[in-house]
C-alpha cells in the first residue's frame, strides 16, 4: 500500500481562499445586506464609544468647569490651623517665577451675610430674608484672566477695578436662578440687577448694588458674593495683603505636577496647601466618575452582546443558506479552514467598516461639536471623552466579539456532514 | 485504478435500518468511462458517493490508486478530493457570486497555484468545454448547459485521477445533453478516468461499461460493445 502522495493543503492557502471567497462574496452579495450589517457595525461602535463617553464627560464637565471657572489648573490655599496663606507675597513671588505660569489670581475670602433691602420687607414684623455666603474679593481683571468669570454673566456687567459698594452675586443665592428654596439653602427674592442688599461681614455692615449675576454649574462659583479685592480687604481687616487663595493658569502643554513641585521645591509648601485640580477634586466627584465609567461600561457591553447576537444571526443564517454550497466546496476539496476564514473575514470586514465609519463620526464629527456645543446638562456642560487609547481598546472588544460571531456559526455550519450538506438533507 | 470490496451502506434512523448497498465488489481500470445504472433507489448515487469519498461505507474498504481510503482521516480525504478527484454534479452546483473562470479557480488556489497561472489553466480549461469567450461571465448569466459546461471544466481543471458525473444531464435538453456527453467522450479519449451515474441508456453508450445495479447489489457488468 503506497503513501497518498498529494501535498497537504497549507494554512496559507485556505487563508488566500477565504478571503477570495470573502471579497467576492462581498462584492457581489446581496448590497442592502451589506448595508445593514454596517449600519449595525457602526450603532455598536458609537454605543461602545459614545454612550460611555458622554456619561463620563457629564461628569468630566464638572471637572472642567471647576478648572475653567474656579480652581485654574493649581489651586493654593491655607494650611489647616491658618486662617490665610502666611507670606502671601512670597508665595506669589515663587509663582510668579514659573515660566510654565500663564496667570494667577489671588482671592480674599470670608463667610458673611446678604439681605434684601430692609424697605421691601411687607410688615414691619417680618423678619427678614437672611442668607449665607462666601465673599470673595478679587483683582477683576486677573480673576477673569485666570477663570474667565465674566462669561458666567447672565444679568448686568462684570466688576470694573475701581468699582467701590458694587458686588457680583452667584444664581444660587437668588431664587429666580436657583429655582427652589428651603430651609437649608435658604435664597434671596425680589433681586437683580440694580437692586440694593445689605451684606454683613467681619461685623461690618454696607448696602451694596447687585451689578452683575454669574450663573455657572460650579456650586462655589454660585454660592459667592464677589467684591473687588481692595474693599473686601477692608471690610475684613486684612491689612498685610495676605490671601485665602491663588488660582494658577497654566500654559497650554505644562504639565501641572511638574509646576506644583516646582512652587513646593521654592518654599511655599510651608505657607500653604499647593494642589493641582486632580489633587483638588472632591472624592464624590472621583467616585461619580468611576461609578459612570461603570454605568458606561455595562450599558456598552450589553450594546457589544446585542451586536455580536445579530451578526451571529446574520451570518449563521447565511451560513445556513448557503449551506449546500458550503457542501459542494468541500465535496471538490476546498479545506473546512477556508470556509471558516471567508466568514470571518467578512465579520472583520463589517467590523472595520464600523469602525471607521463609527471613528469618522466621533473623531471628525461628534467630539468637536460637543467641544464647542457641550451638552446641557443640569449639573455639567458635558462633554465628550473619547481618548484614542480608550477608543483602541473598544476597538479591540468590538473586533473580538465580532469574530467570535463570525466563526462560531460558520463553524457550526462547515462542521456538518459534506453530502448531508450538498444533498440538503 | 479502483478497487471495491465488499462494501455495504446501511442508513440508520432510529431503530430503521436501510441497507442500500450489499456486497459490493467493482474494479475500474484507469482511463475507462463508466456507466452506473439502475431503477430508482437502486444506489446508483450511493456508490458514486462511497467512489468520490463523500461519505463512508458502513463495511468494506476502496482503494483508489494503492491507497486504502478508509484509513484516511477527515482532513486526508477533503485533500485526496481535492488533489485526485473531480465532481460534476446534477445541479451544476456552481458558486453564483463567482464568475466562470472563478469558480474553475478555486480548487487551484486550493491546492496553492499562483493567481496568474490558476487563471489561465482556468481559462485553458473553460476553453476545452467550448466557453473561451464566456470566462468573466456569472452563473446567473449563463444557460444550464453552459453552467454545466463550468461544471465539468472545474472538474477538471486540475487534472484529476478520476472524474465523477452524477446525472451531469438530468436537467438538460436532448441536445444540451448531447454536447455534455461528447465533452466527456472527448475528455475519456484523451485518457481521462470517468465514472458517470446516468438514467438514460443511449447516454450510457457514450462509455466503454455499463455497470447496473438493483436493490443495492450489481446485476450486470457489461462491456459496451459500440466503444
Amino acid at each position: 500500500m503506497q503513501k497518498s502522495g498529494y501535498t497537504p493543503t497549507k494554512t496559507g492557502s485556505s487563508f488566500l481562499v477565504g478571503f477570495f471567497l470573502a471579497s467576492r462574496n462581498i462584492r457581489r452579495g446581496n448590497p442592502w445586506t451589506n448595508v445593514l450589517i454596517v449600519f449595525i457595525m457602526v450603532f455598536t461602535f458609537l454605543n461602545l464609544v459614545v454612550v460611555s463617553g458622554i456619561l463620563v464627560g457629564l461628569v468630566e464637565g464638572v471637572s472642567q468647569s471647576i478648572g475653567d471657572h474656579f480652581m485654574g489648573d493649581i489651586i493654593i490655599s491655607n494650611l489647616k490651623q491658618r486662617e490665610y496663606i502666611e507670606q502671601s507675597g512670597f508665595v506669589i513671588g515663587i509663582i510668579s517665577a514659573q515660566s510654565d505660569v500663564l496667570g494667577y489670581t489671588p482671592r480674599y475670602i470670608s463667610g458673611g451675610t446678604i439681605e434684601p433691602e430692609l424697605k421691601k420687607l411687607r410688615k414691619p414684623s417680618e423678619l427678614p430674608e437672611k442668607v449665607s455666603a462666601l465673599f470673595a474679593g478679587i483683582n477683576p481683571e486677573q480673576e477673569n484672566a485666570v477663570a474667565s468669570l465674566s462669561d458666567l454673566l447672565v444679568e448686568g456687567s462684570y466688576l470694573e477695578p475701581d468699582d467701590y459698594d458694587q458686588v457680583m452675586v452667584g444664581a444660587l443665592l437668588l431664587k429666580e436662578y436657583a429655582g427652589f428654596e428651603s430651609e437649608a439653602f435658604p435664597v434671596l427674592s425680589d433681586v437683580s440687577v440694580g437692586s440694593k442688599i445689605r451684606i454683613t461681614v467681619n461685623g461690618n455692615v454696607r448696602d451694596v448694588v447687585v451689578k452683575g449675576i454669574l450663573r455657572s454649574k460650579v456650586d462655589e462659583i454660585d454660592r459667592r458674593v464677589f467684591f473687588v479685592d481692595s474693599q473686601l480687604r477692608g471690610l475684613i481687616g486684612r491689612f498685610d495683603y495676605n490671601v485665602d487663595e491663588i488660582a494658577i493658569r497654566l500654559k497650554e502643554d505644562a504639565d501641572p505636577v511638574k509646576v506644583k513641585e516646582a512652587i513646593l521645591a521654592g518654599g511655599a509648601g510651608e505657607y500653604a496647601k499647593v494642589q493641582t485640580l486632580q489633587d483638588a477634586e472632591p472624592k464624590f466627584v472621583k467616585d461619580i466618575k468611576n461609578t459612570f465609567a461603570i454605568l458606561g461600561a455595562i450599558i456598552s457591553s450589553i450594546g457589544l452582546v446585542v451586536a455580536s447576537i445579530t451578526i451571529f444571526i446574520v451570518i449563521f443564517i447565511n451560513a445556513i443558506t448557503r449551506r449546500k454550497f458550503i457542501g459542494i466546496l468541500k465535496g471538490i476539496g476546498v479545506h473546512s479552514k477556508a470556509i471558516e476564514f471567508a466568514y470571518i473575514i467578512q465579520s472583520m470586514f463589517y467590523a472595520l467598516m464600523g469602525t471607521v465609519i463609527g471613528s469618522a463620526l466621533v473623531f471628525l464629527v461628534l467630539k468637536p461639536y460637543i467641544d464647542v456645543h457641550p451638552i446641557n446638562f443640569p449639573f455639567s456642560d458635558g462633554i465628550l471623552v473619547a481618548t484614542p487609547e480608550g477608543t483602541l481598546v473598544r476597538i479591540g472588544i468590538l473586533f473580538l466579539a465580532t469574530l467570535l460571531a463570525g466563526y462560531i456559526p460558520a463553524r457550526m455550519v462547515v462542521k456538518q456532514n459534506t453530502l448531508d450538506a450538498i444533498l440538503g438533507r | 485504478m479502483i478497487k471495491v470490496r465488499d462494501i455495504e451502506k446501511t442508513y440508520e434512523s432510529g431503530s430503521l435500518k436501510q441497507t442500500v448497498l450489499k456486497n459490493v465488489n467493482l474494479e475500474i481500470n484507469e482511463g475507462e468511462f463508466l456507466a452506473i445504472m439502475g431503477p430508482s433507489g437502486a444506489g446508483k448515487s450511493t456508490l458514486l458517493y462511497q467512489l468520490g469519498l463523500l461519505d463512508h461505507p458502513t463495511n468494506g474498504e476502496i482503494i483508489i490508486d494503492g491507497i486504502n481510503t478508509e484509513k484516511l482521516s477527515h482532513d486526508e480525504r477533503t485533500n485526496f478530493r481535492l488533489h485526485k478527484l473531480g465532481f460534476v454534479f446534477q445541479d451544476y452546483a456552481l458558486l453564483p457570486e463567482l464568475t466562470a473562470t472563478e469558480n474553475v479557480s478555486i480548487t487551484l488556489f486550493m491546492q496553492g497555484v499562483p493567481r496568474t497561472q490558476s487563471d489561465e489553466m482556468s481559462a485553458e480549461a473553460l476553453t476545452s468545454v467550448g466557453l473561451g469567450s464566456r470566462l468573466h461571465h456569472l452563473p446567473s448569466q449563463l444557460s444550464g448547459g453552459e453552467q454545466q459546461r463550468v461544471s465539468i471544466a472545474r472538474a477538471i481543471a486540475h487534472n484529476p485521477k478520476i472524474l465523477f458525473a452524477d446525472e451531469p444531464t438530468a436537467n438538460l435538453d436532448s441536445e444540451r445533453s448531447l454536447e455534455i456527453m461528447n465533452i466527456f467522450l472527448k475528455l475519456n479519449k484523451a485518457g481521462q478516468t470517468i465514472i458517470m451515474v446516468t438514467h438514460e441508456p443511449e447516454f450510457a453508450q457514450f462509455t466503454q461499461r455499463t455497470v447496473n445495479l438493483r436493490d443495492g447489489s450489481i446485476v450486470s457488468d457489461i462491456k459496451n460493445a459500440t466503444r
